[in-house]
């Protein structure tokens, strides 16, 4: 297993991302003609053997959100497509909008005719101009040739999607600050439950899927569930689209079946670390991942495996770090980051950030002790246990996965600081 | 019912109730802070955080919902630790020298910080000190002190539906304000004070007076005299200890009297005699077919209110002052000839439930003499709670005593003045019975009371049928304002209080007023009403005695000199 699994990249380099026709060409939107000429059950049965799990970072069911919306009966319900990418590390959703286009419009009225909704929102970041330029063309383009709008392909169906684009604020990739940056209030998340399939956006029943997990929905209609979920390992069915960046030749986008070792995707997809370095550490996921060192690369891409960090990091970002950086430096890029990007609701998150900043910058000047270690210790643990979103539960992840695998590093730091000097 | 496990303790609990609710129904205190009875759960402060088997982190027992088979620790190490962490955080972001702090053992955070255990704080102080904003007559924010618990700005929103207050910033840099970081007095702001009154800690606050009652106390040559609002005598009670609805109105005058005021007077006085005007405006309104409907005036919070987003209304309002003011006038004329003494030596104070009333007496129309304000200093019922403890009184143990002469009599009328709708009623019982010409059948309007935030009556006055409303909340009093602009609504008079309750609830009333302690204050009011034996205001002799022996007719020449007063358009771009 050393290749990409080119699965929802599959058009991609062969088609015209601006193009319709190319992407018509090449069967664009036949999934959806086939999933509107099947009964809604059936769609629903194909999602639930698929076993396909978020792709934006929670990892959650996607057919257990997607059964929640059908059973609302308020109306209207809404499709909302989650394409903000605001972490650091990531932009494989940039690569899909960029290139593939179609394919997520196709995969959201599959998600719209499945669940009886009839307005879809895709909100992309204020960044990524490029982008919303393609999708905007894309979504005109798939207007004019009737595969949105009112009586869809003939049937009794109709959807029709709109961009919105993000502040700049990474909190805003959080599902409920999204719903309310939609809304046109500051970007801030809701208390929950209830969750966004019952009281989502202006109130009503709204499903909220990455771009990655949407673009995959056409496969699965493709494929069928089971064939789907036969991708992959036990526990993480499917593909998984890898943003890898960091100290690495190859840097960008790679389609990798869940199950594939980091050491694989880092050496025989990525080239290895240039100029004779080795590599010293990886963050995985984006900035609220944890830190591991090399010698667990051998560890598989996978949802479980994942979760043993007590984080979500299902993003799928992997960054290397060569042997010439120090954990310390990059923790305090990673706590500067987050103690910029708090949203201020909830204290430990709020007021918890800075402090995390702080201490881990006496780390960086050699200005440590043992009680800076313990309060550090206990303030990531209780930002990650009591924070309001995940924002905050995942910003100390950093923190606690180097606590646990470089405890060295801060017992040495602590060693050579030259606190004595001042007793 | 569910059954759930609360400290590995057994219980049967309602379904769909959330865990602070089943562990405060068995008896379980959990600790909170954002949280607050009438208002939104925001689940922001997380200092209710508890531990439930198979969840992964902690979860806020305000927002969670209990489910059959939940296993809930309170106080695991976990929790506990994680708890303590949180207010440790807040202190470490807050100014607090609690000596020099209006709270100071009447503060959520400090009780917080005591029953955690917390003697010192292991994080670093990274307060950024902030200018206190004291530019307008009520109202005080010290940033310092504010823990963003969003409180305020939630009454603020949806209580009273003016969202003058808000979260702006993120991290560690967000701050509760108006919108830009403007003042107060440059935004919508009416003063009503609710923001005030739901504060955990000291960052929100009525502008203090009572410096400067001390002072005129304490001046020889100062005559100091203090009026007493109809809503302080069952509220008073709660902030010092005893339970809540108590009426002590005695005691209280009691403990004003040992606190050094020359004379104690009651607003109810005043509150009989703006029911004789406002009943006489009404009738000539009605008469004449002047405006209509017509809409009180004795709460300046919904004065301000108008003034500022509905002027187009003011015709409507009635020209009374409120009894606070016509009391100022009075002392400040007819009481100083009555007892000879320079006007100029003469103090005024007032007991209000309300920060609005201290902007009110600041009006430049409230001032007879042209020059100085008729009411000097507005304490609220906080700030008389606070001088009383201050002095060292034994409140509890006072023996009862009497108003000061004339205002000993008052009526039942006046005394319903402090709860939603009891203006109205006051106003109904003189209306009535005047116009009618024969004594009343029924003194109760129980139509026009209860707690629905928009109510409306027909009342048959002389075989013909009149529509009231009332509204309390500046939400309803909006809802309704908006109807009286679109005009064609049916009413001839509407009361509108800007608190929630009535000014039980004002927003100057003790610390943990909720709708709830709201409706036992308005009962105590009720009661207060049936006890009086004087049940109307004509009835009143001492306030007709006034107008036979100074102000000459109701609604008179003189009577409007004192008694009436102007608005303004006060709207702002
Ligand atoms: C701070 C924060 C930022 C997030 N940013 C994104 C994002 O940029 N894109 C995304 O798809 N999900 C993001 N999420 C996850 C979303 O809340 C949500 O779980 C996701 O959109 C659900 O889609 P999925 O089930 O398809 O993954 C973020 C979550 C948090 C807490
Ligand atoms: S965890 Fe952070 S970003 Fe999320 S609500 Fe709390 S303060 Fe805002
Ligand atoms: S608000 Fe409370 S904790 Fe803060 S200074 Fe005042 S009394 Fe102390
Ligand atoms: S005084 Fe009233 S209107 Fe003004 S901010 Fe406070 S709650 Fe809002
Ligand atoms: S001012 Fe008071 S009520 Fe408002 S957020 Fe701050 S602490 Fe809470």
């Amino acid at each position: 297993m050393m290749r990409e699994h080119k699965l929802i990249t599959a058009r991609i380099g062969k088609i015209n991302p601006e193009s319709i026709d190319d992407y018509l060409k090449h069967d664009g939107y036949t999934m959806l003609e086939k999933a509107l000429s099947m009964r809604r059950i059936e769609i629903h049965d194909h999602f639930e053997a698929s076993r396909l799990r978020g792709r934006g970072g929670a990892g959650f069911p996607v057919a257990v959100k997607l059964m929640a919306l059908a059973k609302e009966s308020r109306t209207p319900k809404y499709v909302v497509c989650n394409a903000d990418e605001g972490e650091p590390g990531n932009f494989k959703d940039r690569y899909l909008m960029e290139n593939n286009p179609h394919q997520i419009i196709e995969g959201m009225l599959i998600a719209a005719y499945a669940t009886v909704a009839t307005e879809g929102y895709i909100y992309i970041r204020g960044e990524y101009a490029n982008a919303m330029r393609i999708m905007q063309k894309a979504l005109d383009d798939a207007r004019e040739r009737g595969f949105l709008g009112k009586n869809i392909l003939n049937k009794r169906f109709s959807f029709d999607i709109e961009i919105r684009s993000g502040a700049g604020s990474y909190v805003c990739g959080e599902e409920f600050a999204l719903l309310e940056s939609i809304e046109g209030k500051a970007g801030r998340t809701r208390v929950k439950p209830p969750f966004p399939t019952s009281v989502g956006l202006f109130g009503q029943p709204t499903l909220i899927n990455n771009v990655e997990t949407l673009a995959t929905f056409p496969s699965i209609i493709d494929m069928g569930g089971k064939a789907y979920a036969e991708i992959g390992t036990e526990t993480s069915t499917g593909t998984k689209l890898i943003s890898l960046s960091g100290n690495i030749k190859h840097k960008g986008v790679f389609e990798v079946p869940f199950g594939m070792s980091m050491r694989d995707i880092i050496e025989k997809l990525g080239g290895g670390v240039p100029g004779g370095h080795k590599i010293k550490m990886i963050q995985l996921g984006g900035a609220c991942g944890p830190i591991i060192p090399e010698y667990m690369l051998d560890m598989v891409i996978d949802f479980e495996r994942f979760e043993e960090f007590e984080s979500k990091t299902g993003a799928g970002a992997i960054i290397v770090i060569d042997d010439r950086f120090d954990v310390f430096d990059i923790l305090r890029r990673i706590s500067a980051f987050f103690e910029h990007e708090s949203c201020g609701k909830c204290t430990p998150c709020r007021e918890g950030n800075l402090h995390m900043l702080k201490t881990v910058e006496k780390f960086v000047n050699y200005n440590a002790t043992d009680k800076d270690l313990n309060a550090l210790e206990s303030l990531a643990r209780v930002m990650h246990q009591t924070s309001l979103c995940g924002l905050g539960q995942t910003a100390p992840t950093a923190v606690i996965s180097t606590l646990h695998y470089f405890r060295f590093a801060y017992l040495n730091r602590i060693e050579e600081s030259n606190i004595e000097e001042a007793v | 019912m569910a059954k759930i496990k609360i400290n590995n303790m057994p219980l049967n609990v309602p379904d769909g109730i959330t865990i602070l609710e089943a562990a405060k129904e068995n008896n379980f205190n959990i600790p909170t802070l954002c949280y607050y009875p009438d208002l939104d759960i925001k689940s922001d402060c997380r200092v209710c955080v508890v531990e439930v088997k198979g969840h992964k982190g902690l979860s806020t027992s305000c927002s969670t919902p209990i489910y059959d088979g939940m296993e809930i620790k309170i106080n695991s190490p976990r929790a506990q630790n994680a708890r303590k962490a949180i207010v440790e955080m807040m202190l470490a972001n807050h100014d607090a020298n609690c000596t020099a702090c209006v709270r100071n053992m009447n503060c959520e955070l400090q009780r917080l910080a005591e029953s955690l255990g917390i003697h010192e704080n292991r994080f670093d102080t990274v307060l950024q000190e902030k200018a206190i904003e004291q530019s307008n007559p009520s109202i005080v924010r010290n940033a310092n002190r504010c823990i963003k618990c969003g409180r305020c700005v939630d009454v603020c929103k949806t209580v009273q539906g003016m969202s003058v207050l808000e979260t702006a910033g993120r991290s560690h840099d967000a701050q509760v304000s108006p919108a830009y970081g403007k003042e107060l007095k440059d935004v919508f702001c009416t003063y009503c004070g609710q923001c005030s009154a739901v504060c955990p800690v000291g960052a929100i606050m009525e502008k203090d007076h009572t410096h400067n009652v001390w002072d005129a106390l304490d001046n020889g040559d100062k005559h100091v005299i203090v009026q007493v609002a109809p809503a302080i005598r069952v509220s008073l009670g709660e902030e010092l200890n005893l339970p809540l609805g108590s009426i002590v109105t005695g005691k209280m005058v009691a403990a004003l009297k040992m606190l050094g005021f020359d004379r104690v007077f009651d607003t109810n006085f005043t509150a009989d005699l703006t029911i004789i005007e406002e009943g006489h405006e009404l009738i000539g309104r009605l008469k004449e077919r002047g405006k209509l409907p017509l809409i009180t005036s004795c709460c300046p919070g919904w004065i301000n209110y108008c003034e500022q987003e509905f002027p187009d209304l003011i015709d409507h309002l009635s020209s009374c002052k409120s009894p606070q003011q016509m009391f100022g006038s009075l002392a400040k004329t007819y009481y100083a000839q009555r007892e000879g003494i320079n006007p100029d030596d003469i103090y005024v104070v007032s007991v209000m439930p309300c920060t609005a009333k201290k902007f009110e007496a600041e009006r430049p129309e409230m001032r007879v003499n042209g020059k100085d304000p008729d009411v000097d200093a507005v304490l609220t019922t906080r700030e008389l709670a606070k001088m009383i403890k201050q002095m060292g009184i034994d409140f509890d143990n006072l023996r009862e005593q009497k108003f000061d002469k004339p205002d000993e009599v008052t009526s039942g009328a006046a005394a319903i003045f402090g709860a939603t709708g009891g203006v109205m009623e006051a106003a109904l019982r003189s209306v009535k019975e005047i116009l009618e010409e024969r004594p009343l059948e029924k003194l109760d309007f129980d139509t026009v009371r209860g707690t629905d935030g928009i109510r409306e009556a027909e009342v048959e006055i002389s075989g013909q049928t009149h529509h009231v409303a009332v509204a309390h909340t500046l939400a309803n009093a909006r809802t309704l304002a908006q109807k009286v602009r679109e005009g064609g609504t049916p009413y001839s008079f509407i009361e509108i209080m800007a608190c929630p309750g009535g000014c039980v609830g004002g927003g100057g009333q003790p610390y943990g007023t909720t709708s709830e302690r709201s409706r036992e204050r308005i009962y105590s009011i009720y009661q207060v009403d049936r006890l009086t034996k004087i049940r109307k205001s004509h009835d009143n002799a001492a306030v007709m005695n006034l107008y036979s022996n100074y102000l000459g007719d109701p609604s008179g020449e003189k009577a409007h000199e004192l008694l009436h007063t102007h608005y303004v358009n006060r709207r702002k771009k």
